[in-house]
């Protein structure tokens, strides 16, 4: 007998439909699986054979074939065991097949034939709603992040004989049991009220969220870089729903996401600097979504910028310009979106100390090797860039500057700004204008123009340097509510960088 | 004795010398153990050729005095012609006149770049400003400003081109499109430091690079206090910048006292280590220097000096600039400090980048501001 049984491959992070299709015949006892199965796939016949019997059914003693078609998709991971059991179990006639024309199963078994949840359920369910299946058989842990989408019915059922049992008819359906709220609670995200002193670095930190500009800190160590960091996420706009479904999926694929529901808030990722190019941008033999895709719609804070392997920077350009990241292993591309906000921090040298109250150790060749290391076209995505001090004991005793509350609220005003400005276009802030969309949309006065010239023939800053300020200016503008960009945005936009740019005069 | 005639491009350099600062580069390495071994450098430079040769080759004594013999001052012209440099020796009118006052004084100066600016520097007055290789940004900031303000009222700035606050005096009179001339430890047409390349080539275009050793020479350690007395006897004074305790600095400022040079200071911090030196020589009776015009005034007397003040003015400021500028110049000179003061933040990044627009202020390490002027 034949059955065919309907389940998800996950490819990078896109579902695609397999059609798992057992045959039973009579011969020698064999099961064989067929159609580029991955290692785990083969595995999935001694898992699938415990199963089966663990669970009180026959397993056949005949000679058993099941594909996985399409043959040209390479299928990898556990997530096809459930599809092979319940395919097994209807070809051998001891479930019913009819209902298998509308169900999708997803899921890996035990050996005692308990149904366990896998990677990317979410892409599953929005695999199965894309291609005409009105229901998905998951296993309850975590069935309600597949139960996210509209449009289907999941099914949560705890093992082999429970699946069995709804496709006989003899229970219905059981809707997922709602997760427990969100993921993270948004009072437990770190504040702004418990900086202290740093305005200058507060102020970049205020200008990179109202613009989604990317962001350079630099600073000696123990000087709060990672802490205000670690603030930028709670101060963007809240996830749209469509923004939290990428996430979610995503994080699902990856395996990092095991709450069920929607991710609530934006990623923040601070990957180690000994991270491989593929590491950070995805790939593997079984590509996965690297750190730049985990803080899609988020942050990705790279913590000693001067340390990352030059690879792993220069990998990084295209993720930051194209939004998203082209993975190719063997004849396939895989596609995965990467729009992050990005923050560096970096010690200003070798010691740590430059500029700072303790003395520097550093010698003017070392200084210039760490600037080098700096150099290049990564920092030129990075609009605003400030220093970051030790704050003083004074600073330490006063009272916080501003809370996250307070600057959240002018950063989703002078966003809203942004977007009413920039609709019909395809960026979705100041951060992400290219040179056509500086020019029409920045519209600096006259005087501002002429002072930016001026600043420019002073060769405060290089080519590429100009459109970066006049990005700047129009978010510090935009924060402060104004239709034109001002000398004073202009001049405020200057200021936001750092040591690098203004050296090699003096080791000229 | 003339190898060459005056008709050819002017260049002329006698046998003698040349044979003199070919023996010198010679001998470098066996100067090298003398002076490790503590034999007073000068004493071992104002030995005639014969007693040095006999004095430090030791094994070698019979090759050397070969050599000497054989010694083909054509090649060695055609050498430096084709390394473009040109061989002033102390028999030629354009050697500069104060370097006579050495009692070890070079043979010659192997001169890279243009030989009449070079002669037109040495002319007229020069001042020598060197500090310490790893100098702090104040240092910098300040050898900086000192020689474009020195340059500007046209008197050569002259240095060694290391590291630091060499480098920086040498910048700072290039700024100001100002006479400057380096004075390197090897051969002039190597750069040395290698990572100065760039200083090199535009001090050779704009200023003068000489050495008292011909070109290929490489660069022994005795070699460093060796053109410290050409650098201290070029200058009619000397300005150090920055200077521990024990810094080579202080060697070129004791070597400018015995030649009846004045030696001036720029003060620093009393805490800083790299003001020891500086302090010291304040304390012992060094001319104070708060900036270019305290320079001015020992060369050219109050009156040149008011006038260079005047030129760097204030009124061309906005009062609101102005009272910034005072206040980075106070200490003031973070960000967060001018915020903490009482400004508002805006008021101070626009601020800040007006001033460093018009040169009062630079960015230094750290997010620090330094006061120009």
């Amino acid at each position: 007998m034949l059955s065919r049984v309907a389940t998800f491959a996950i490819d990078g992070i896109d579902p695609w439909p397999v059609w798992v299709e057992v045959d039973i015949r009579p011969g020698l006892p064999a099961f064989h699986v067929v159609g580029m199965a991955g290692k785990a796939v083969r595995e999935a016949r001694e898992r699938v054979r415990a199963a089966i019997l663990n669970s009180g059914f026959e397993f056949p003693a005949r000679r058993i074939t099941a594909n996985l078609a399409p043959a040209s998709l390479p299928k990898l991971g556990p997530g096809f065991d459930a599809a092979l059991a319940i395919g097994l179990l209807a070809a051998s006639g001891q479930c019913r097949a009819e209902a298998l024309e509308r169900w999708a199963i997803f899921g890996e078994l035990s050996l005692g034939g308990e149904l366990r949840p896998c990677r990317g359920l979410l892409a599953a369910a929005e695999g199965a709603r894309r291609h005409g299946l009105t229901g998905l058989i998951v296993a309850s842990e975590r069935a309600g992040e597949a139960a996210l989408v509209d449009d289907i019915t999941v099914a949560a059922v705890d093992s082999l004989r429970g699946a069995a049992r709804l496709l006989d008819g003899e229970d219905p359906p059981r809707p997922p049991v709602p997760d427990a709220g969100p993921e993270v609670a948004a009072e437990t995200l770190p504040d702004l009220a418990d900086v202290r002193g740093h305005a200058f670095p507060l102020r970049a930190l205020e200008v990179a969220a109202a613009g989604g500009h990317n962001l350079l800190m630099e600073g000696p160590p123990g000087s709060g870089k990672t802490m205000l960091a670690r603030r930028l996420p709670a101060l963007l706009p809240p996830l749209s729903r469509d923004e939290a479904f990428e996430v979610t999926r995503i994080h699902s694929v990856a395996g990092i996401h095991r709450r069920g529901g929607l991710v609530a808030s934006r990623p923040f990722r601070a990957p180690h600097h000994t991270i491989s190019a593929s590491g950070l941008v995805g790939g593997g033999q079984v590509p996965m979504p690297g750190e730049a895709s985990l803080a899609h719609n988020g942050v990705l804070f790279l913590d000693e910028l001067s340390e990352f392997s030059r690879p792993s920077l220069e990998a990084l350009r295209q993720p930051i310009e194209d939004g998203r990241v082209a993975v190719v292993r063997g004849q396939r591309a895989l596609l995965f979106p990467t729009r992050f906000t990005l923050v560096a921090a970096t010690n200003p040298c070798p010691c740590g100390f430059a500029g700072s109250d303790r003395h520097c150790s550093c010698g003017e060749s070392e200084l210039a090797r760490h600037r080098r290391r700096l150099s290049g076209p990564l920092l030129d995505r990075l609009d605003v860039r400030t220093t970051v001090s030790r704050p003083s004991a004074a600073e330490l005793r006063a009272p916080a500057r501003t809370s996250t509350a307070e600057m959240r609220e002018r950063v989703l005003a002078a966003r809203e700004r942004q977007q009413h400005r920039l609709a019909g276009t395809d960026a979705r802030c100041n951060g992400q204008l290219d040179a056509r969309l500086v020019r029409s949309h920045v519209l600096p006065t006259d005087e501002a123009r002429r002072a930016l010239g001026d600043a420019y023939d002073a060769k405060s800053f290089s080519a590429r340097g100009h459109d970066r300020v006049l990005r700047v200016a129009r978010t510090i503008a935009d924060l402060d509510d104004r239709d034109r960009v001002e000398v004073a945005d202009v001049m405020a936009a200057i200021s936001f960088r750092t040591q690098d740019e203004l050296e090699g005069e003096i080791a000229a | 004795m003339n190898v060459l005639d005056e008709s050819e491009a002017g260049p002329g350099a006698c046998r003698g010398c040349l044979r003199r600062a070919w023996l010198i580069a010679r001998l470098g390495g066996h100067i090298e153990r003398a002076w490790l071994a503590r034999r007073p450098l000068p004493a071992v430079l104002a030995l005639p050729d014969d007693e040095l040769v006999a004095a430090l080759a030791g094994t070698q004594r019979e090759r050397v005095e070969n050599e000497y013999e054989r010694f083909d001052a054509d090649a060695a012209l055609r050498f430096c012609r084709a390394t473009s440099v040109i061989p002033v020796c102390s028999c030629d009118g354009r050697y500069p006149q104060r370097l006579r006052e050495l009692p070890d004084a070079p043979a010659v100066l192997h001169v890279y770049g243009d030989v009449a600016r070079f002669e037109r520097m040495v002319a007229g007055e020069c001042v020598a400003v060197v500090g310490a290789r790893r100098a702090t940004p104040y240092g910098l900031a300040q050898a900086r400003r000192l020689a474009r303000g020195i340059a500007t009222a046209g008197i050569s700035v002259v240095s060694g081109m290391a590291l630091g606050v060499d480098s920086a005096a040498h910048a700072g009179a290039l700024d100001a499109g100002g006479p400057t001339l380096a004075v390197l430890a090897g051969g002039p047409e190597r750069p040395y430091p290698p990572s100065k390349r760039q200083l090199h080539a535009d001090l050779a275009a704009r200023g003068a690079v000489v050495s008292e050793l011909p070109p290929g020479a490489r660069a022994h350690r005795w070699g460093f206090p060796a053109r410290n007395r050409v650098i201290a006897a070029l200058g009619r004074l000397t300005v150090v910048v920055e200077a521990g305790e024990r810094s080579g600095s202080l060697i070129t400022a004791a070597l400018a006292l015995d030649l009846g040079r004045e030696v001036a200071a720029v003060p620093g911090l009393v805490t800083s280590p790299l003001a020891a030196g500086t302090n010291a020589l304040i304390a012992d009776g060094a001319r104070l220097v708060r900036g270019p015009e305290d320079v001015l005034e020992a060369l050219l007397g109050a009156e040149a000096a008011e006038a260079a003040r005047r030129e760097s003015g204030h009124e061309d400021l906005p009062a609101d600039l102005w009272e910034l500028l005072q206040r980075v110049g106070a200490g003031q000179d973070t960000v967060g400090a001018l915020v903490a003061g009482g400004s508002g933040l805006d008021a101070v990044l626009a601020g800040l980048s007006q001033l460093e627009l018009r040169g009062r202020i630079r960015r230094t390490a750290g997010g620090r501001y330094a006061r120009l002027s």
